[in-house]
């Protein structure tokens, strides 16, 4: 999904809800940002106003929209830095990835099957458990890279994070589908 | 335009008066009309009291409409003309209507133009004609109570009502003379209601079961903000599905042949009041007359109801699981659960919403006003009464939009979810050789078949380069307002040739056909209109030459240049010259004239003073 689509007002996202440019955002501070960037320009506050003037205000405020929606989670976020930075993250191809995480990957993907297949409730816990132990080590390592502008590293670390993160929606996919 | 301009005259009040707004709840069974007085919002009664309008209107032999409790009692000895629950067919074709309701309805339908539409003796109707008889007694009701005409109102639709069931509602209420300020998701009108009086901070669930449709929506609200997180449901599920199963069962228990229209109505209607006697009681009568002059005597049990719909009532949990896991919170973050709808009064479906919540519902607000109340709420602030209780409201859109792509799937563009206003691009290619058009199917839905989505346009990018199959960039870009409304255009990026589409679907009413219906809906002599108009065109001038010297006394020397500045000039004097005649289209044409010359002027005026506001609050965030 490309991230397009926010070349209204206030292109960057930082600078548009007044906050520090950086990985480690205040989640509460951003949440009041939000809030307060929308009071000010959400085409609602305008309603007496014309066509043109409420056009306008609508535009901030799908900006508005956009940044909080990149930056709320940590793996959009870095997206944005790495991408703002001009390195790609080629979502589409991992041949980057190193051999030893992909095997480790396919591993997940067919315990997860099984799992499925099972009706193992416990077996996706035992999975999802060993994902976050993956994912604590690479969280710092993440913030350490980009804090150094490493972005080659960085992008590498966000691409072994981007697998992890669709393994679990998988695994809430396959938990929905046994719920119902 | 100009038909609008008839429609809403409560646009002529002055600026700083009082507005008149109210806000309406178009339900599947009932309807009602709320305004805020005096800073309380208030259901509007009709003439003898009554707060609920009964959403069924019957058309007759002789022409003759009747609308609300009059045409229900009618709709047992007349009921294919006597159309109840018509909002399960809005936006809706008549594969979906048959598919859906299985011959059970008394109805002659007809496949029309993007909609279904029922035949009946005062000839073919369309769901949205049928609704539009509903809101207009809703606003004369108003108009009455009020003293006056109506600025404009907020009308609700289901959270999970799609693009072309929103156009529906929206076309419904302009052929019902109604100034649309909003259309207004009904659990965000609820959680407005409940929100506002009881000073509620947090993360709510509004369970939302009506006659015909089930909504679930998650919100936050926090100092004044409404944030919608999530939102799911079914528009097709809801209190009539209950009846249906009780009438089933009678029609078993009492060993009957298929029925006439008649009988199947009469069923129906006594299925109804079982199921609502049974939210007291634990065991009803089911008594029947039939035509034949045959009587069905059965007694129905809670504990036969519960076994007899309990999947139904199972089949609300999924999208509630749904919209928690979208909104990325944790049942225990839940900090109360609000009901709204009439069907929320059955003991089951409060019993399953405490056990899947894991606490007792709310239930200090009556389900069948507190959406009309909220809509009241929200039509008052959207109308510019602004009072010192100013809230913003952040909603979403339902259901994701996306365009067919090969092999007839869909690729998403905008996710379900995502709060409003939003703007989403994606870039596409060709797939032949020298290809120089695109055709471009906008569709809206979860599933990944086109099939299974519903399609909402068609349109056409002309004029591509000739280029290899692969090397022409098109971008699509999805732009959805405050009101949920789409709009999409595609461009080709290394050209710049660009299409675009306002979606909006047909319904086979063509604007003769609509300006007739709206003039026939106006209870004022030509003469009248006439006067009135002239007088609402002069006092739009005014306003706008008042607005614009202002603005020109500001700003004029910071944001125009000198050749802006002389065309606005000479546009206000023509405006002047025609403002003292009586020919009220020369008043408009010179207004429009006008109001286009200072269109960018505006935006730049709305751009600097929100970029001083911005900046104003960084420096006091600092």
């Amino acid at each position: 999904m490309s991230e397009a689509g926010s070349s209204g007002p206030g292109a960057d996202h930082f600078a548009l809800l007044g906050l520090p440019r950086a990985f480690d955002v205040d989640l509460h501070a951003l949440d009041e940002a939000y809030r307060a960037v929308q009071a000010q320009v959400h085409p609602d506050r305008f309603a007496d106003k014309s066509d043109a003037e409420r056009r306008v205000a609508m535009q901030w405020a799908t900006s508005a929209n956009e940044a909080y929606r990149v930056l709320k989670k940590p793996l959009p976020r870095a997206k944005y830095l790495i991408e703002s930075a001009g390195v790609g993250l080629g979502e589409q191809d991992n041949t980057a990835m190193p051999t030893d995480f992909l095997i480790q990957q396919m591993e997940w993907r067919e315990h997860v099957a099984e799992a499925r297949a099972h009706r193992d409730d416990k077996g996706l816990r035992r999975i999802e458990h060993a994902i976050r132990g993956a994912e604590v080590e690479l969280w710092p390592l993440l913030a350490e890279r980009i804090t150094a502008a490493d972005w080659s590293h960085a992008a590498d670390v966000w691409r072994r994070l981007r697998f992890l993160e669709k393994l679990h929606d998988d695994i809430e996919d396959v938990r929905s589908a046994l719920i119902d | 335009m100009a038909l609008l301009q008839i429609s809403e005259p409560g646009q002529s009040t002055a600026p700083h008066q009082h507005r008149r707004a109210i806000g309406i709840d178009l339900g599947t069974t009932h309807s009602l009309v709320a305004t805020v007085r005096n800073s309380i919002a208030t259901v509007l009664p009709d003439e003898h009291g009554r707060n609920l309008l009964p959403s069924v209107v019957r058309y007759g032999t002789d022409g003759v409409r009747a609308v609300g409790a009059e045409a229900q009692s009618q709709q047992a000895e007349d009921p294919r003309n006597t159309l109840v629950s018509v909002k399960r067919f809005m936006g809706r074709g008549l594969s979906d209507v048959v598919q859906t309701h299985q011959g059970d309805l008394p109805y002659d339908f007809v496949d029309g133009p993007g909609m279904v539409q029922i035949r009946t003796a005062a000839g073919v109707k369309s769901p949205v004609e049928v609704s539009a008889e509903i809101l207009r007694v809703l606003r004369l009701r108003a108009e009455a109570s009020l003293g006056g005409d109506i600025t404009g109102a907020v009308i609700t639709v289901p959270a999970y009502f799609d693009d072309a069931q929103r156009q529906a509602t929206k076309d419904a209420a302009q052929l019902a003379g109604l100034n649309v300020l909003r259309l207004l998701n009904e659990p965000t009108a609820a959680a407005i209601a409940y929100g506002l009086d009881n000073a509620a901070e947090g993360v709510y669930a509004v369970y939302d079961l009506g006659g015909g449709t089930f909504d679930i929506s998650i919100l936050r609200l926090s100092k004044g903000v409404f944030e919608v997180l999530a939102t799911g449901g079914d528009s097709a599920l809801g209190g009539d599905d209950f009846d249906r199963r009780i009438a089933c069962w009678a029609l078993e228990n009492a060993q009957l042949t298929p029925l006439g229209a008649r009988d199947l109505r009469a069923m129906q209607v006594e299925a109804r009041e079982v199921k609502e006697a049974l939210s007291s009681r634990d065991r009803a009568r089911f008594h029947v007359r039939l035509v034949n002059g045959d009587a069905v005597d059965l007694t129905l049990d809670t504990e036969t109801l519960e076994a007899l719909s309990a999947n139904l009532v199972a089949k609300t949990l999924k999208p509630c699981r749904q919209a928690l896991r979208d909104a990325g919170v944790d049942i225990a973050d839940i900090r109360g659960v609000v009901l709204v709808g009439g069907s929320t009064r059955m003991p089951m479906v409060r019993r399953a919403v405490a056990e899947f919540f894991g606490q007792t519902p709310l239930t200090n607000l009556d389900p069948d006003q507190v959406v009309a109340l909220g809509a009241a709420r929200q039509a008052h602030l959207l109308a510019g009464n602004r009072g010192g209780d100013d809230w913003l409201l952040l909603d979403v859109i339902p259901l994701s939009l996306g365009i067919e792509t090969m092999g007839s799937l869909v690729e998403k563009i905008v996710p379900r979810n995502a709060t409003l206003p939003i703007a989403r691009a994606q870039e596409f290619t060709t797939f032949k050789d020298g290809q120089t058009a695109m055709r471009i199917h906008v569709l809206q839905g979860e599933r990944e078949r086109v099939d299974d989505c519903r399609s909402l346009a068609h349109f056409e990018l002309r004029g591509i380069p000739p280029l290899p199959a692969g090397a022409a960039r098109i971008k699509v870009t999805f732009e959805v307002d405050a009101d949920g409304l789409l709009a999409v255009t595609a461009s080709e990026q290394s050209t710049g040739v660009t299409a675009q589409v306002a979606v909006k679907p047909s319904y086979g009413l063509s604007d003769d056909d609509i300006a007739r219906m709206l003039r026939d809906s106006f209870d004022h002599a030509r003469d009248d209109l006439d006067a009135r108009a002239l007088a609402e065109a002069q006092v739009d001038a005014d306003r706008l030459l008042d607005a614009v010297r202002a603005a020109l006394a500001a700003d004029a020397e910071a944001l125009l240049n000198v050749d802006e500045r002389a065309v606005i000039g000479s546009r206000i004097d023509a405006l002047v010259t025609a403002r003292t005649g009586n020919d009220r289209s020369a008043i408009r044409q010179a207004t429009d004239a006008l109001s286009t010359a200072t269109d960018d002027f505006a935006a730049r005026r709305m751009d600097a003073s929100i970029r001083n506001a911005l900046a104003g609050r960084t420096i006091a965030s600092l």
